[in-house]
């Protein structure tokens, strides 16, 4: 799966790509399909000590140790229970130190859709610019908003949370 | 039929390398004096099978260099020659210039002559000194010379039937066969092979009995007999080869194709199967008589042996029975490796779900299915072990190579230096441990040309004069952490920042740390060294040493002392690593104690704990007195009881204290394969990496000094 960050720029420049959308509470997101490893069933985690609320653990994904992260909690919505609808969508993202691979807990996947990138709005400027800094664009779709997420911001936050240094720095340089 | 013998050339050299590796590494633990014959041998079976290896892909100067080294070998071998120091270097310099002269053979490129031939010389003129009147001369005589001599001049009656043959019309193989005198040990029996070999077609016996002892004196278990034999040119080669598959090694062999009327001889003479074994020998090559000869060299040395001109390619059958042929390894690819390993990680996981769908099950078949399952289990978990051990090396294969070049930068350099190598077990992965090696050979380099400082500077400093060069591995904390120490001048600050500041690094009024001046040694093009030698000082190192251990995903810290010495610490994560770990489980959660830090582990009375003032739990243990981490506490796990008495406690142990771990059962011990969290995570004080279990899920390792030091702080707090 190729996931460079020139792709990624291709992406947000013009023309259309494909975005996965999928649903949290009312919201629809969507991020770039390039990005998405696969999608599986929720499995119970193992739990990190000292991490972030919404980083729920660590999972074995083909033999390496994937962290997941709860989109809700992590956009500070309401918990939602853990079911067998509940899905997995495993994600890498770039930082300085390399290809990380992450998985986001959501509650359930819609589609896969064309976005053509002369209609992605940016995303209005709201109080303080960090608390929204991960959000590339909306666009609509079929008459839903689809919020059109950064991922690489997104992880690299938390990243900062849980690294602290290395963190520091993918904030800095994914900010730059 | 040809065989194409490029198809060995990777192999030779890749052995060639490692021979020569070893033999340098017995070289340099020779002692001078007194040399253990067991290492002279080693290096002598290594001088060997280049030679015989080189000889057979017609590399022919590094088999007539290696035979004048093995010449000299012999003498040694022979007690002839007394190890001196001169010898010694000239040894390990005959070393280097193989390693060239194979190098060279390999990248096709010529081979530097003139070096050769002039260590050729020098060993050349070593063996013609021991001739002199030294006190060796008593000693009996060299064998290569009894060799050499019966190689030179066939005895009379070796083979005389050999030139009764009539010339063949049609092309005929002949066959020499040479057995050493184990091959009856070894399982091997010539008449079986002979009636085979009459199978194929009309076989010609001729039987040389030369070496046949006085009856009295004959062992039966020892085949003193060799043969030389023909068959019709129509049998396939591959049958001949078959029949002498299992005595390769314990025998000289040569398939000859004697060429008919119209078959160019040179076309079709080609050597013995299995060339790449040192045994082979060119078919030019007359074989020696016997391996008996050595052990009994006959009287008659001949000083012929040191002349310069004897004839090349005298092959010699001892040694070669132990050499590298059967040490018991293969070469395999690591993708192979690789692709072993995933599949074995899969079948694991489908055993563990077999296991739980056969713990539903009931009726009479039900208890055999079960028991069928656990013995899959136990299987697949050997299975799991040995494949992931495979992929594993100390990492003293990379060590191995610092004796030597300490030895020599400290002559050279005129400074005396002690290399101290530790934790040359730890296993790493051999992809890290193939690119670790680089980084490593310029830290001590530059420990050696710019730390240590010269002896009477130190004697001067109040230092004793010999410096210490110390290179240690450990696991530490998920990671692999390769230390190389020395107990020098230290890093200059003052230097490094006057040169940053001449060269425009760092602006005149800037003031920086002591880390940050520390981190100026890596900017590529740096160095403060005031003259350049050809060790160091060109301002290439630094920089690669750290863009080899970025690439590697680790990191390089320097902590230097003015006087003390300095301090570089390579953190490699581990990518794979195996551990020996005790699951315990903490409520629903299970974690891995390695087991080497675990001292003990036991049960607490209700009343085996004292509670300090505030809020610390100290237990008594041997006479001491050691703090309690409760996990559940510092990891914010729900535990199953709080009651230290209905847990248990495992005293463990990290950097030099003790600490007991409060934990709520024991689960039991295995070994787990460390897999990174920081691949994809991040560092988590306390755990070292996480492992997967048999059952799929996440297991986190813990890191007992990263525990103690997280539970400090979590007390400072």
């Amino acid at each position: 799966m190729s996931t460079n960050p020139v792709e990624r720029q291709q992406g947000s420049g013009s023309g259309s790509h494909q975005v996965l959308t999928f649903v949290l509470g009312n919201e629809t997101y969507g991020v770039d399909i390039l990005r998405v490893q696969e999608i599986r069933g929720w499995s119970a985690v193992t739990k990190i000590p000292h991490a972030p609320a919404h980083v729920l653990g660590v999972l074995n994904l083909r033999g390496s140790i994937v962290p997941i992260v709860d989109l809700r909690m992590r956009f500070a919505l309401e918990r939602a229970e853990y079911t067998t609808v509940t899905v997995i969508i495993v994600m890498s993202v770039n930082t300085p130190a390399g290809r990380r691979d992450f998985g986001v807990v959501v509650d359930g996947v819609s589609d896969v859709v064309d976005v053509n990138s002369a209609e992605v709005k940016p995303a209005p400027e709201l109080g303080s610019r960090s608390a929204t800094d991960y959000i590339r664009g909306l666009v609509s779709v079929a008459e839903r908003m689809v919020v059109l997420l950064d991922i690489d911001r997104l992880i690299g936050r938390d990243l900062a949370l849980s690294t602290g240094v290395d963190g520091e720095e993918a904030l800095a340089a994914s900010a730059a | 039929m040809t065989v194409d013998l490029t198809q060995f050339h990777d192999a030779f050299f890749e052995e060639s390398f490692e021979a020569l590796d070893a033999m340098e590494t017995a070289l340099l633990k020779l002692d001078i004096g007194s040399p253990e014959p067991e290492l002279i041998n080693t290096i002598f079976r290594v001088a060997h099978s280049i030679k015989g290896g080189s000889a057979t892909f017609g590399f022919s100067d590094i088999a007539s260099f290696t035979h004048s080294l093995e010449t000299l070998l012999d003498e040694l071998r022979s007690g002839a020659m007394p190890v001196t120091v001169a010898l010694s270097d000239l040894l390990l310099k005959s070393v280097d210039v193989m390693r060239a002269m194979l190098r060279a053979v390999q990248a096709k490129q010529p081979i530097d002559s003139q070096r050769v031939s002039d260590l050729q010389f020098d060993l050349e003129v070593a063996i013609a000194k021991k001739n002199e009147p030294v006190p060796a001369a008593a000693a009996p005589a060299p064998d290569t010379a009894a060799l050499a001599t019966a190689a030179g001049n066939p005895a009379p009656g070796h083979y005389a039937a050999e030139h009764d043959i009539p010339p063949a019309k049609s092309p005929r193989w002949r066959i020499h066969f040479h057995p050493y005198r184990e091959l009856l040990a070894r399982g091997n029996d010539p008449l079986r092979m002979l009636r085979e070999l009459a199978a194929l077609g009309d076989l010609e016996v001729r039987v040389d009995a030369q070496m046949l002892p006085p009856l009295a004196d004959v062992n039966p278990q020892d085949c003193y007999l060799a043969w030389a034999l023909e068959l019709p040119g129509d049998v396939a080669e591959d049958a001949i080869k078959q029949v002498f598959e299992w005595a390769e090694g314990d025998c000289d062999l040569e398939i000859e194709r004697l060429p008919g009327e119209t078959e160019d001889p040179a076309a079709s003479a080609e050597p013995a199967p299995a060339a790449p074994a040192p045994t082979a020998s060119t078919p030019t090559t007359t074989p020696a008589p016997t391996p008996a000869a050595p052990h009994a060299p006959p009287p008659a040395a001949s000083s012929a042996a040191t002349a310069p001109s004897r004839p090349e390619a005298v092959a010699k059958p001892e040694g070669s029975v132990s050499a590298l042929g059967d040490s018991g390894s293969i070469r395999v690819s690591v993708e192979k490796i690789d692709e072993l390993m995933n599949t074995v990680g899969e079948l694991v996981i489908t055993q563990a779900m077999l296991s739980q769908l056969g713990s539903h099950f009931d009726g009479p078949e039900a208890e055999k299915l079960r028991a069928g399952l656990a013995q899959l289990e136990r299987n697949m978990r050997e299975l799991q072990e040995s494949v992931m051990r495979v992929r594993m090396l100390p990492i003293s294969f990379v060590f191995s190579r610092f004796p030597r070049m300490v030895r020599d930068l400290a002559q050279r350099l005129g400074k005396q230096i002690e290399l101290k190598l530790t934790g040359e077990q730890t296993e790493l992965d051999k992809t890290v441990l193939e690119k670790i090696g680089d980084p490593l050979v310029h830290l001590v380099r530059n420990s050696i040309d710019h730390g240590i400082e010269s002896p009477e500077a130190r004697v001067a400093a109040g230092k004793p004069a010999e410096g210490t060069v110390h290179l240690d591995a450990c696991h530490r904390g998920g990671n692999i952490a390769v230390e190389v120490s020395d107990d020098g001048g230290g890093l200059d600050k003052e230097r490094i920042l006057a040169k940053a500041r001449a060269r425009g690094l760092v602006g005149p009024n800037d003031s920086l740390t002591e880390t940050e001046i520390y981190e100026l040694i890596f900017v590529p093009g740096f160095s403060t060294a005031e003259k350049t030698t050809d060790l160091s000082g060109r301002g290439v190192g630094m920089d690669v040493v750290r863009r080899n251990v970025k690439e590697l995903g680790g990191k390089i810290d320097v902590k230097s002392e003015p006087g003390r010495g300095s301090h570089f610490t390579i953190t490699l994560p581990l990518t794979l690593a195996i551990v020996d770990g005790q699951s315990v489980a903490v409520g629903t959660e299970t974690y891995i104690v390695p087991l080497i830090s675990i001292v003990e582990s036991m049960q607490l009375k209700a009343t085996g704990v004292t509670r300090l003032s505030g809020h610390s739990e100290v237990l008594s243990f041997r006479g001491d007195y050691l703090p309690i981490i409760r996990l559940h506490e510092l990891f914010g796990v729900e535990p199953r009881s709080r009651a230290l008495h209905e847990g248990l406690v495992v005293v463990a142990e990290g950097d030099g204290r003790r600490v007991g771990l409060f934990v709520d059962d024991l689960l039991g011990q295995q070994q787990v394969v460390i897999k990174s969290l920081e691949a994809n995570y991040g560092h988590i004080e306390g755990v070292s990496g996480a492992t997967i279990l048999g059952d799929g899920s996440v297991a986190l390792i813990l890191d007992v000094p990263g525990l103690i030091r997280a539970a400090s702080m979590l007390a400072a707090a």
